[in-house]
């Protein structure tokens, strides 16, 4: 097959069709670029023309160095793209959190972290591009590598398309630039967690359907019987966050040569179409698409199946039924409707049950393994992003009953709760999957160090405690404040007074990040050094040096 | 086995699932979401809502660039504290043309949905370029960089045509002269009739008296700058409703 | 039509999800599916490549 599909000196049909693709968008922007209307739109025509032609160069590089070798041979998984998107997760990581850690700053000592003449590093727009870093960036990259690492090894088949799954991948980092430098230079669409404009949307949707197209297409040809679970669970995050980005980005360009643009929808309708899309972007993004990481990479580390197949169907669907009605919880007291009000507390409730479910069957799969959580700090930290799971998903209930949210809403309860989902729950299972991927991908007999994953654990643990406890406390502090009343029947506080109130709570929040922040940093260290063949000496006797090392038969030489 | 036998084909047949995933998660949204462009009724009747000024528009553009919603909503709940604190509980007429809608999700400062003509002009710009000058204890950041750049207005019209297709009725008119309203709502030396065609404009849409504020913003009578344009928003918000006409126990506006 | 939506909003919501969960119960806890999900449970923990046979 290898010489049916070379061609035009190395280049098979799917890297020509890629390549083709984006010389379209070359010419595209180069024409935009010269017509643009306002100077953001140059700016960002420009970067995107320079980033297409690194790309295409470095897809001639790479083809001339092919010599008729099959780079896309049916008998092999595709592992290098899935180590890219390790490294990518650790980079998009460290910074999304590294951005979390500044505005932290400016929220605690503005004097000394806000710069009059540097405009774009106020609070404003660093926060979008800290969310969209953690979020988009981090999370988004998990996923793409976990997801093409996943339903490889489970379908026994190659990724489908050749070198398009590559195109998905260096396309949705070129998004993730566009999506940062347009925050920074103040080109937003003002919607939470959708703020990058019409155009980067338009490119997302292309890379996301490519996406879509090629996991169908990898379980089409798969030579498995079965599609697992985590495959549903990746699916529906592929195809809801699909859906929940198109209608929440319908917009109308000022032109096609203008980086700014109006939402088609106003007022209360668009209120609620961007709550369904904002809480389904955590039900769908951060939520079925990190289960499927617990349904693949705990069984697989404690090497037994999942606690019950039964569970997880009813797990999934459920999950994905109810999640998509609750989104109306994020307009409580509002001008919405009570009548949706009401329908989304409703089915936000209900929600627990699902979310229970799916951690108890992800802990419980580790019964008869027990151990493993005291010797594998890697497993601790996949079933300890459970727990906090459990907690977020009892806490995001409680908070859409009406009368909580009267007091939560507007508050840091709310940055609390999102921070122990996203601290806890993403964070740790991702960290966990990424040193799975990394010690597997690189066939090592274990981590660079055990050691240094329990500091890890243990600083990143502390963290996220001093952030959860410290934000409930200022949340709750200042929402009583503000309706707080004095003997006379006035409000006792002037606003300022609830936000001087928070200062301790700001600095111990800061601390908890940095705890967080240094955690990732060791693990970055360790990845490296682990990808590297490295190993440390002193590792102590009971290190998991077997938890499930590949089998010797798989090994491969150097690639 | 039979009908349930169906599950079976979905496992094996990844189109067929991809296709349930979708059903199931779509018909929740629609069910939901689709009582609700049935405008009407989520509307209220009041008197005063008004197409955005070409001058409020680049404000409030300006409002959106700079990430205000992140710390500041503008939905002042119907709560005893809040209508204390902050005014009249916020009507969804309110944000009829806001494309799109600014409620906010976290209040890290004080709503604004209600701010206009609670502060001056002068103390307006005096916070913005220096937060802690007025308010020692205030995080805000400092936004001394819009008193110095002019304000670039020569695509305003595209931006109103826009809106127009979105929804919002601008007449022909407003669009034509979109730029000379600018120009006419904050510099000091436009003149009158111009001052009196855009007031005129805006009244009619709005049905009520008083809804266009015309003055220098910036107290910089030398040129036109974000400044300007950003204090000409924030002066308007909340003030167009006519509360006089409001009766929240109509059967109408019960929700 | 406004009233008839909502209306419908609030109660088919509620039945429909009842309808979907009866049948993913019982699809779920059917006995003869229980081997073909014992089978799909293995599938993460075999190491095995593309080109294996």
């Amino acid at each position: 097959m290898s010489t049916a599909t070379l061609k035009r000196g190395g280049m098979d049909n799917s890297t020509a069709s890629v390549a083709g693709l984006l010389g379209v968008f070359a010419i595209l922007s180069i024409y935009i670029a010269a017509n643009a209307m306002d100077r953001l739109m140059g700016v960002h025509a420009t970067i995107f023309l320079f980033a297409l032609a690194a790309w295409l160069v470095g897809i001639g590089l790479w083809a001339g160095k092919l010599e008729g070798r099959d780079p896309f041979d049916e008998t092999k998984y595709e592992d290098t793209l899935v180590k890219f998107g390790v490294f990518a997760s650790m980079f998009w990581g460290i910074a999304g959190l590294l951005v979390g850690i500044v505005i932290a700053l400016q929220l605690t000592w503005p004097n000394l972290f806000y710069f009059e003449q540097w405009g774009f590093t106020n609070f404003g727009r660093l926060r979008p591009l800290h969310t969209s870093a953690v979020i988009f960036a981090f999370g988004g990259n998990v996923l793409l590598a976990t997801s093409f690492h996943v339903v490889q090894r489970t379908t026994r088949a190659r990724l489908f398309g050749g070198m398009w799954p590559w195109f998905v991948f260096w396309g949705y980092q070129l998004f993730i630039v566009l999506a940062a430098t347009g925050y920074l230079m103040g080109v937003t669409q003002s919607k939470e967690y959708a703020e990058p404009e019409w155009y980067a949307d338009l490119w997302l949707t292309i890379v996301w359907v490519t996406y879509l197209i090629i996991f169908l297409g990898t379980l089409w040809k798969r030579k498995e019987p079965h599609i697992y679970v985590a495959n549903w669970f990746y699916l529906s995050f592929i195809v809801t966050i699909a859906m929940l980005h198109i209608v929440n980005n319908l917009s109308l360009p000022v032109s096609l040569a203008s980086s700014k643009s109006y939402q088609l929808f106003s007022g209360v309708q668009d209120a609620l179409t961007q709550w369904w899309y904002g809480h389904n972007a955590v039900g769908f993004f951060l939520t079925t698409g990190f289960l499927a990481i617990m349904y693949y990479y705990i069984p697989k580390r404690v090497n037994r199946p999942v606690y019950s197949y039964r569970l997880s169907i009813v797990h999934f669907w459920s999950l994905i039924f109810i999640y998509i009605w609750a989104g109306p919880h994020h307009l409580h007291y509002t001008a919405l409707p009570q009548w949706a009000q009401t329908l989304g507390m409703t089915f936000s409730i209900m929600l627990w049950m699902p979310s229970w479910g799916g951690m108890i069957n992800g802990v419980m799969t580790l019964s008869g393994a027990w151990d493993k959580l005291r010797t594998d700090p890697v497993v601790r930290m996949m079933v300890v992003s459970l727990a906090f799971y459990g907690m977020s998903t009892f806490e995001g209930p409680l908070m859409s009953v009406r009368a909580v949210n009267s007091l939560s809403h507007y508050t840091e309860w709310g940055i609390g709760h999102v921070h122990s989902g996203a601290l806890g729950w993403v964070g740790f299972i991702s960290f966990g999957a990424l040193y799975c991927l990394t010690q597997w991908l690189w066939k090592r007999k274990s981590l660079y160090s055990i050691a240094l994953v329990e500091w890890h654990f243990w600083l990143a643990t502390i963290g996220i405690v001093f952030y959860i406890v410290s934000m409930w406390f200022a949340g709750i502090m200042e929402g009583l404040m503000w309706r707080a009343y004095n003997e006379f029947g006035f409000l006792e506080y002037a606003f300022v007074e609830t936000v001087e109130a928070k200062h301790i709570s700001y600095i111990i929040r800061m601390v908890g990040g940095l705890l967080y922040f240094s955690g990732a940093l060791i693990m970055a260290y360790n990845l490296v050094r682990t990808a590297m063949g490295h190993e440390r000496i002193n590792q102590p006797a009971d290190a998991p040096a077997v938890s499930n090392p590949p089998a010797a038969a798989s090994l491969q030489p150097a690639e | 086995m039979g009908l349930l036998n169906n599950h079976g084909v979905l496992e094996r047949h990844s189109l067929i699932l991809t296709i349930a995933i979708l059903i199931t998660v779509s018909i929740g949204g629609i069910i939901q979401m689709a009582p609700l462009f049935y405008m009407e009724n989520t509307i209220e009747k009041v008197e005063g809502m008004r197409p955005y000024t070409p001058l409020e528009v680049a404000g409030r553009n300006i409002y959106l660039r700079e990430g205000c919603y992140v710390c500041h909503s503008q939905m002042v709940r119907p709560l005893r504290d809040e209508v204390e604190r902050y005014g009249h509980y916020s009507l969804a007429a309110e944000s009829m043309y806001d494309h799109p809608f600014q409620w906010g999700s976290k209040r890290t400062g004080p709503d604004l949905a209600r701010v206009g003509g609670k502060y001056s002009d002068e103390w307006h710009v005096d916070h913005l370029i220096d937060p802690r000058a007025l308010v020692p204890e205030s995080i805000m950041p400092p936004y001394a960089f819009l008193a110095e750049k002019s304000l670039d207005y020569d695509n305003i019209e595209a931006d109103l045509k826009a809106l127009r297709m979105v929804g919002v009725p601008y007449t022909d008119e407003m669009i034509e002269n979109a730029k000379a309203d600018l120009v006419a709502q904050v510099d000091p030396e436009a003149y009158f009739d111009e001052q009196d065609a855009l007031t005129a404009r805006y009244t009619e849409a709005s049905g009520r008296e008083g809804t266009v504020q015309i003055r220098d913003f910036d107290l910089d009578p030398d040129r036109i700058t974000e400044m300007d344009a950003l204090v000409a928003y924030l002066q308007m918000t909340g003030t167009l409703v006519d509360f006089s006409t409001y009766e929240a126990e109509d059967l109408m506006n019960r929700r | 039509m406004y009233e008839h939506l909502s209306r419908f909003a609030q109660t088919g919501g509620l039945i429909y999800f009842f309808a979907i969960f009866a049948v993913v119960l019982v699809y779920a806890l059917w006995p003869r599916n229980q081997k073909r999900f014992d089978e799909a449970a293995q599938l993460p923990l075999q190491d095995r490549e593309p080109g294996d046979e």
